[in-house]
């Protein structure tokens, strides 16, 4: 039986990016993202990993230096978070379009203004349409995991699309767990070697990143689609395997107590096991409610979560980022899903935890209390802020 | 951006000939790439009062003036009918006219 080690989550990850053998680190440090690089930078001075460690002047810069580093056929690893991702935005279309199979933490956090640098998923949304697989850890042992299964499914064959893992900013990234890691031998026999299918070599020129004109660029983005949308199979399939392994195998949907649930919360990230803890209060009062945390994001699980809302009454999406001027993105994306099912779920979308704003276990039940009420006055949207002052 | 056993041309690649990443494998893919249909206008060269100073072949940004017999001429298949040739002729031996259907 391995040990539990005590471990601060970022260093954590950036462990699990030495046990990926990494050959390239490109990025920038910002908060709440810093501590995972900044580690990776320690353990290449220290000759503890054998990899090129790039400072860059930017994340746009970082992101580019991922693109060629990719492109020559190294494994690639970044992280960044909030303002730093919104900087590499357009070249997170190229490392897409491209087919490289960069992994990237990003360490989420609100984006400005004003200023604030605490835990929220303004940052991921905006980077919703950009082509990455991404999907999010829910805690320490989940982020760690979750790395080499991002590389196993970034540099498939089948599918070659980088790859975002979400974490929560300081809830996870600042947070000290106790979670397994795992031996080279362990990540080794998960992880081969990285074989490119095309790269920039010499002695084999290819070009990379031609222009497309108006008559051939509809067919790029189409084959783009169906790339992403067909990497899920792949991404099940690495999961499985990692769960083979290690015992913890991951889906795209988790599920609490959602049997005979007939409300259930729907959230990302780490509010999931807030959202857990009112789940068991309100259970011992015999209320039947559920939990759903979803872990992919990108490619969305339509059919995962249609099976999962099948016959439940209602459903509380919580959103951490907003849309101004219309609802929500979590909100709309799981109401869009399920809305040609026959037996209707009323969705009712609550916003809250922007920029840090703790939720408690309360909030979550009086959530749910609210749903209830605005359901049964007939109401369906999205509802008001949690905890907004008003 | 074809995948090398697919001899198609773009127009007629479905999303399923293209290489992943749309990556070109193969060298010297541009020569079959006219881009001269861009061209709204031509450049017509008056011999008569061309000088043979080369202005127009060093000043072409897509390099497609050569000489042929003595005579200087812009390669159709690429030339963009940008002008410049016309506006750095010393002599105006280049007229740009209007590209008919």
């Amino acid at each position: 039986m391995r040990k539990r080690v005590g471990m601060e989550v970022s260093l954590a990850c950036s462990e699990a990016a030495r046990l990926s053998r990494v050959d390239v680190v490109s990025a920038y440090p910002i908060t709440p993202q810093t501590h995972i690089v900044e580690r990776l930078a320690e353990m290449v001075a220290k000759g503890q990993l054998d990899a090129e460690f790039l400072c860059v002047e930017s994340e746009h810069s970082a992101m580019s230096a991922c693109l060629g580093s990719s492109a020559v056929g190294a494994r690639v690893f970044t992280a960044t978070a909030g303002q730093g991702l919104e900087l590499m935005h357009e070249v997170l279309y190229v490392a897409s379009a491209s087919r490289l199979p960069i992994v990237m933490i990003v360490a989420n956090r609100a984006l400005s203004a004003p200023l604030n640098v605490w835990g929220d998923h303004s940052d991921v949304m905006a980077v919703r349409d950009t082509g990455w697989i991404q999907y999010f850890a829910e805690n320490g042992q989940e982020a760690f995991d979750l790395v080499p299964c991002a590389f196993k499914i970034a540099e498939n064959r089948n599918v070659l699309l980088p790859v975002m893992v979400h974490m929560d900013g300081f809830h996870l990234t600042h947070v000290v767990e106790s979670l397994y890691l795992m031996s080279q031998e362990e990540v080794d026999s998960y992880l081969p070697p990285y074989e490119p299918l095309h790269s920039l070599n010499p002695d084999k020129p290819v070009t990379m990143g031609a222009f497309a004109a108006p008559f051939i660029y509809t067919e790029a983005k189409k084959a783009q689609q169906e790339a992403v949308r067909d990497s899920k199979q792949y991404i099940l399939q690495a999961w499985k395997e990692f769960g083979a392994l290690t015992g913890r195998e991951y889906t795209p949907l988790k599920s609490y107590m959602m049997d005979d649930a007939e409300e259930v919360f729907f959230v990302i990230g780490s509010f999931s096991e807030m959202a857990s803890v009112a789940v068991d209060k309100m259970r011992e009062r015999g209320e039947k409610v559920g939990l759903l945390s979803l872990k992919l994001w990108r490619p969305f699980p339509t059919e995962e979560l249609k099976e999962a809302l099948r016959g439940k009454q209602l459903v509380a999406v919580l959103d951490r980022s907003l849309s101004p001027g219309t609802e929500s993105p979590l909100f709309t994306e799981v109401r869009s899903s399920i809305y040609d099912m026959r037996e209707k779920t009323r969705v009712i979308g609550f916003i809250g935890g922007l920029g840090g704003r703790e939720l408690s276990p309360d909030d979550f039940e009086q959530m749910m209390e609210r749903a209830r009420t605005l359901s049964h006055n007939g109401f369906v949207g999205q509802a008001e802020m949690i905890g907004v002052r008003d | 951006m074809a995948k090398e056993t697919k001899e198609k041309k773009q127009e007629e690649m479905t999303w399923r000939d293209l290489e992943v990443g749309c990556v070109v494998c193969k060298p010297g893919s541009a020569c079959s790439y006219r881009t001269g249909d861009w061209r709204s206008r031509r450049p017509i060269w008056d011999h008569e009062k061309c000088i043979k100073c080369g202005l127009c072949y060093l000043f072409c940004p897509d390099a497609c003036v050569s000489q042929k017999e003595g005579k200087f001429q812009a390669d159709l298949d690429y030339c963009k009918g940008c002008g410049i040739c016309a506006q750095e002729c010393p002599t105006s031996a280049i007229k740009m006219v209007e590209e008919e259907q």
